[in-house]
């Protein structure tokens, strides 16, 4: 099926999308080229995802969930019910109890760099998809330089490389190059690309990347489908399975997130979790690591929707994951304010970044500005006053705790 | 009556005095040297990952003068990032002491002993001061010694976790067994366990986060010397013994021979 079948599918009548929506590739089906790898994860994470009811837990539960020393999916699956909702303050305290034993008042910093935005992805809630008529572009390697150069003299130390998930615009050898400039001004390199075979990751290793971030958006393969419409996105095991080809091929660490309030969150964040978990005990070594994006709820919306992500149920989720995996990272979004966080950096985060920009080219001058962003940040403070709050809340910002070997 | 001024262990050559080794990882930086000063540490270890050369924030610049520096390896995840690493550590450092940490478990962040053998012996022919930091088995510390380890630095329980000596019977085996330095790592939690370490007869204590975490750190930080202090000067002085049940007859199976030669022979 070719790309131009695709339309914005909100215009068009029940029986034409019906008629679109036969036409769609089998997103459970691996397309050519896709590595297919033994293993039972991504079985395991959806029947544990498929047999969580998290209605039926009680408030004892949630009780012996928090006194308990070490908790295992159980103990997680009653932190992420809404029974536990009202011990939340137990529960940041609890978590920032956790933070400090494993992590200190360490926070990491880091900042985000769109090298390219084009993308042969149909994802409909997204500013980058193929069919939105945005500016696109991408850096060649002077002006990758440059931008990292500029980012550098910030103080970081620490990148995450970003590319549209195109593989023919940005292809494995251009991240690959964008690493290898990466590595002469950064001690810590993070890809947040497209998912790729774990020989590609190989090489990316070699290049100087060793950390892999990728969201899964939501874990329900239902769901999924009605999202993600075309590209190589819309292969859901594919990329469920992307954080293991990524260890396979020597990744140090992985990142895991389901964009919450795109379906039934509790039940993403469950999935999320226990993915993390299982991969971490299949792969010991593994560093791991949470992001936690969420999806507004709209403002004034007059139909209250119970499934709706605020703030309490973000936090409520990021203190799950860290009582759940006291161990793992935490990174939050600059889709979130100041406010919230310096709060969630404060009880359970690990890592945030600063000086972010979501567009191509937009960090230093000379490199002209020529790509639209993907998402308007909602904290848009500079490395220095990030380090200068954190400093604030006694907390140490820490660039690099990392060595590359 | 016991002298602590006196009172001395070697490492590689090196004599030191104080027995408290301080971590410098998950503090403010700008607390470091009142937790040494009040620590009264000579020794503090340092991840070379966090070295960073440059930079915001760079430790280096936060670790007071006249303390020795004791790089570590940790983020190797084998024997041969742990050498590379120490190599690195030898270069930045301008030192040849180094804590060997190898591992490969992100949970409980437990030392591999086997991959830990393995680099101390490659490492210590080196000339490197090699201080190994292990999981409590007499095999792997015999091989240590072996391989030429400066001491050997077992844990009481996972990093962290603050649960005290979780494995104290085992350390017991190793300060009894070894000849060399035995400096209990990981998993102090509070004062009295450190002293408790040296009451068995540990030559040093190693803590981090339990000061790193503690509301006024200096404050705990001096805690930890006196406990420390305390400590080794119970252990010099030799320990009582312990009365396990009640109170104890004073030959409960032997008086009987008493009885007998005061009653004359039969």
């Amino acid at each position: 099926m070719s790309k131009n079948n695709h339309i914005n599918e909100s215009i068009l009548s029940d029986e034409i999308r019906e008629h679109q929506k036969k036409n769609r590739i089998d997103h459970m089906t691996y397309l050519p080229g896709m590595e297919v790898i033994e293993s039972d994860v991504m079985d395991q994470v959806l029947a544990a995802m498929n047999a969580y009811d998290y209605e039926k837990y009680t408030d004892s539960d949630v009780r012996r969930a928090l006194a308990k020393d070490n908790r295992g999916p159980e103990e997680f699956a009653a932190l992420l019910s809404p029974a536990a909702l009202p011990h939340l303050e137990e529960m940041a305290q609890l978590a920032q109890k956790e933070t400090r034993k494993h992590f200190g008042n360490s926070v990491y910093m880091f900042t985000p760099i769109y090298i390219a935005n084009y993308c042969e992805n149909y994802c409909i809630y997204c500013g980058f998809n193929c069919h939105n008529k945005i500016r696109r572009a991408k850096l060649n390697y002077e002006e990758i330089d440059k931008e990292m150069k500029s980012i550098s003299e910030s103080g970081l130390q620490e990148i995450l490389i970003l590319t549209g998930e195109s593989r023919a615009k940005s292809d494995v050898k251009y991240i690959g190059e964008a690493c290898k400039i990466a590595r002469k001004y950064f001690k810590v390199i993070g890809l947040e690309v497209y998912p790729m075979n774990s020989d590609e990751y190989r090489y990316l290793h070699e290049c100087g990347a060793d950390y892999v971030t990728v969201f899964q958006e939501t874990y329900n393969p239902d769901k999924y489908e009605t999202l993600h419409l075309a590209g190589h996105k819309r292969i859901f095991p594919y990329r469920v399975n992307t954080q293991e080809r990524a260890l396979m091929g020597g990744m140090r660490g992985v990142a895991f997130a389901a964009l919450l309030g795109l379906d039934d969150f509790r039940k993403d964040a469950f999935a999320t979790g226990m993915h993390a978990w299982l991969l971490q005990r299949k792969y010991p070594h593994a560093e791991i690591s949470f992001s936690c994006p969420r999806l507004r709820p709209i403002i004034n919306n007059d139909r209250i929707n119970p499934m709706d992500v605020h703030e309490t149920q973000l936090l409520q989720v990021v203190t799950a994951y860290r009582l759940f995996m006291p161990y793992a990272g935490i990174t939050i979004s600059t889709r979130e304010c100041a406010r919230v966080r310096d709060n969630i950096v404060n009880i359970a985060a690990t890592k945030i970044s600063a000086g972010v920009s979501t567009g191509i080219g937009s960090h230093v001058e000379e490199v002209e500005d020529k790509g639209d962003e993907q998402f308007e940040i909602s904290d848009s403070r500079t490395v220095d006053e990030v380090y200068r709050d954190l400093t604030r809340l006694h907390l140490q910002p820490v660039m690099s705790d990392y060595i590359y070997v | 009556m016991t002298d602590l001024n006196k009172d001395t262990f070697c490492l590689g050559g090196h004599e030191f005095q104080s027995r408290f080794i301080l971590g410098s990882g998950k503090y403010s930086l700008e607390l470091i040297k009142a937790a040494v000063e009040n620590a009264g540490a000579q020794i503090i270890t340092l991840a070379l990952r966090r070295a960073n050369q440059g930079g915001l924030a760079n430790i280096l610049d936060y670790i007071p003068e006249g303390v020795t520096l004791l790089p570590n390896t940790s983020g190797a995840r084998n024997a041969e990032e742990a050498v590379r690493i120490a190599r690195l550590a030898r270069e930045i450092c301008q030192s040849d002491f180094i804590k060997i940490e190898v591992i490969h478990d992100s949970k409980y962040l437990l030392p591999d002993n086997y991959e830990t053998v393995k680099a101390t012996e490659i490492l210590a022919k080196e000339g490197f001061v090699v201080m190994p930091y292990m999981y409590p088995d007499l095999n792997a510390a015999r091989d240590l010694a072996n391989a030429g380890a400066a001491c050997i630095m077992p844990l009481g329980s996972p990093i962290g976790s603050n649960k005290g000596i979780c494995t104290k019977e085992f350390i017991q085996i190793l300060i009894d067994e070894i000849d060399l330095p035995i400096i209990v790592d990981a998993g102090i939690g509070r004062p009295s366990q450190a002293c408790e370490a040296m009451e068995m007869g540990a030559a040093a204590v190693m803590a981090n986060t339990a000061i790193a975490t503690a509301g006024d750190i200096p404050a705990m930080a001096g805690a930890f010397r006196k406990a420390i202090e305390a400590g080794r000067t119970a252990y010099l002085s030799g320990m009582g013994r312990v009365i396990e049940k009640g109170s104890s007859a004073s030959s409960p199976l032997t008086g009987f021979l008493q009885e007998q030669e005061a009653s004359g022979n039969e």
